[in-house]
């Protein structure tokens, strides 16, 4: 077991000097002209006819690779991003601004992924192949089938467009108002979560309404992933000779099923609930970015049409040191929850 | 040989035993067939590069459905010719993508299982690496440094998209290396390399080949998402992913333009929805061991 931390903490610092290696490349893949335009703020710094030469030397652009290597590892091990030209701020701050928003649409998102699919799929394989679990796997087979925008710009149409309900965005204009006067405390800068703290249930119900779209989005295509495992793990399990051992003892299927099936059912749904965290958290580029909610992962898809190469690269970093820790934390809390990852 | 036949036939019956096989298997045909005849049900202009729909009006507007335009336009580009002429581009970014990447792969699991010990431990961590940064974020920065268009995209996806298959063929080669018929060819003096390639490979290529195709689906949707966010193929290319990407301008008006979020959504559903079931199904048929 000590030894298998040991290890994973070892690799650590050689996957994450790594990505600064792949993340560097894609720097030096664009070369010092384009990446010039990444340090200018406004157009006059290039009037002077030599200005380009200048800049490219000022900033060392120019100098030998692995010098510029290290000198960028060096900024982003301070903490220096460089400078974002579409949010007009260091990318650090930008990233640190919108972090809150992406990770409260993925703390409210998971709770239904989870809780949906696993009901979904109990009911699945407890009705295995009688009607109703044949429509839920239609229904996840759609599910399975469809790309994250196309879901979401149909749930904008039919809520949004059509009845009105859910609007895209992140407040509502009133509800902006009230988090920039005097009043409100930021604690968290999740409005969902400010909300109940600032003891201000009007704006908790406007941050909620914003956030049912993406919810609903994201819930809908993981449902088709969470429910596929629970039917199978309830299957194998309903076969298990304990179950039988419930059933001869009288007991009664509502019983045999919510007591003893469905808890070891759950293991597998319990292995796959860390990765399926880090997907959300990447997938939160395409949700983000069609309902318009001003997170890290709307930010990235921004700076990638606008070409605001040390936004996005910033962003790519953060992403992937996130999926690494939490790959890190998952894997080591297996370990202890499945002695045979900690045997072997 | 006859043997081995009947083996095939037996599968191929098996196979097609499951309806949404069949389903699947369907429907890729009949988007096979669109894909043969899309110059046949749109014929492009002459001289023009097909791939390019042609502008049927100047205004931005969508225009609802009509005789002539029967899925409506799109920024002033005719729905249906895009929709006919997308699947084209999603065959092609489907299969090259899986197939290039899964060559990649076999060649890099091949390598690390050969060599094994030092070799093995950089090039299982590099996979880790490629594997640590999300595939949507790493596509979407290669391909806005390599610049815009499908072919752009493509590359991009191959960069990231060879790992799986790389640890799979890995696991494969390191597990069949203790197997009766590898020791066998070993005992009779053949080289690993050619152990390797004629012995190996062919028994471990099904589970390629259904990772390729179960992988397809998924490829399509990731290529469409990035002409959505508008770093994929160019504006007015054939691509489900560029039409929907119209559907951006129009946020607050989508009943005004339903018809280019339904049409070619709903061509991509249903082509990725083949390719999962005839995945799937190839997979439980030749493979139960991976279900």
């Amino acid at each position: 077991m000590t030894a298998y931390i040991i290890r994973r903490l070892l690799i650590l610092p050689i996957i994450l000097i790594g990505i600064t290696l792949i993340i560097f490349s894609m720097i030096w893949m664009l070369g010092p002209d384009r990446l010039l335009a990444s340090y200018i703020k406004s157009p006059e710094a290039l009037k002077t006819p030599d200005a380009k030469e200048r800049l490219i030397a000022k900033y060392g652009l120019d100098q030998p690779t692995v010098v510029q290597y290290f000198k960028w590892l060096g900024n982003i091990l301070q903490g220096d991003f460089g400078y974002s030209n579409i949010a007009k701020k260091p990318v650090q701050e930008a990233i640190a601004e919108r972090i809150p928003y992406t990770l409260e649409l993925a703390m409210w998102a998971i709770i239904p992924v989870i809780v949906g699919g696993v009901w979904l799929g109990v009911l699945s394989g407890t009705h295995h192949n009688q009607p109703l679990d044949h429509g839920i796997r239609i229904f996840s087979l759609i599910g399975w089938s469809m790309p994250d925008f196309v879901f979401g710009l149909l749930i904008l149409l039919l809520f949004y467009t059509i009845l009105g309900w859910f609007p895209p965005g992140y407040l509502s204009y009133e509800s902006e108002a009230v988090l920039r006067s005097g009043e409100w405390h930021r604690y968290t800068n999740m409005a969902t979560i400010d909300s109940i703290l600032n003891g201000n249930f009007k704006i908790f119900i406007d941050a909620f309404r914003h956030l049912i779209g993406p919810i609903l989005t994201i819930a809908y295509l993981w449902w088709a992933y969470v429910l596929r495992i629970t039917r199978s793990s309830m299957l194998e399990v309903l076969k298990k000779d304990y179950i039988r051992t419930a059933r001869a003892k009288g007991l009664s299927e509502k019983v045999v099923i919510n007591k003893h099936a469905r808890k070891n059912a759950l293991i597998p749904v319990v292995t796959v609930a860390g990765g399926m965290l880090v997907s959300l958290l990447a997938g939160v580029v395409i949700v983000e970015s069609v309902f318009n909610r001003p997170g890290l992962g709307r930010f990235t898809a921004q700076a990638a049409t606008q070409l605001d190469y040390f936004s996005i690269l910033g962003s790519a970093l953060v992403f992937s040191v996130i999926l690494v820790l939490v790959n890190l934390i998952v894997d080591i809390s297996y370990a202890f929850i499945d002695p045979r990852i900690r045997l072997s | 040989m006859s043997v081995k036949k009947t083996e095939f036939k037996r599968m191929i019956r098996r196979y097609f035993k499951i309806p949404t096989n069949v389903l699947g298997t369907l429907l890729l045909i009949i988007f096979i067939i669109i894909a043969i005849l899309a110059p046949v049900i749109c014929p492009p202009k002459a001289g023009a590069d097909p791939f390019k729909i042609p502008i049927a009006t100047w205004s931005a507007a969508p225009v609802a459905p009509t005789a002539d335009h029967p899925f409506g336009i799109i920024g002033g580009r005719d729905i249906f010719y895009g929709v006919i002429w997308g699947t084209r581009s999603a065959f092609k970014i489907g299969l090259v993508v899986s197939l290039i990447s899964a060559l990649i792969g076999v060649v890099v699991g091949s390598i690390s299982s050969y060599f094994g010990g030092w070799v093995d431990e950089i090039m299982m961590r590099i996979t880790d690496i490629f594997m640590s940064i999300p595939f949507l974020v790493a596509a979407m920065i290669m391909t806005t440094i390599l610049g815009k268009g499908l072919d752009k995209v493509m590359v991009a996806l191959i960069i990231f998209g060879w790992m799986r298959v790389a640890r799979l063929i890995r696991g494969n080669i390191l597990q069949a290396k203790s197997e009766q018929y590898v020791l066998a060819a070993k005992a009779l003096g053949i080289p690993d390399w050619k152990i390797i390639v004629k012995h190996i490979l062919p028994n471990t290529i099904f589970p390629v080949l259904v990772q390729v195709s179960m992988r397809i689906g998924s490829l399509v949707i990731t290529a469409a998402a990035l002409s959505f966010l508008g770093v994929g193929a160019e504006p007015g290319y054939a691509d489900w992913g560029t039409i929907l990407s119209y559907s951006r301008n129009w946020m607050t008006e989508l009943d005004k333009s339903w018809f280019a979020i339904l049409y070619p959504g709903t061509a991509m559903v249903l082509f990725v929805l083949a390719w999962n079931l005839v995945g799937d199904g190839l997979r439980d048929t030749f493979d139960p061991k991976m279900k």
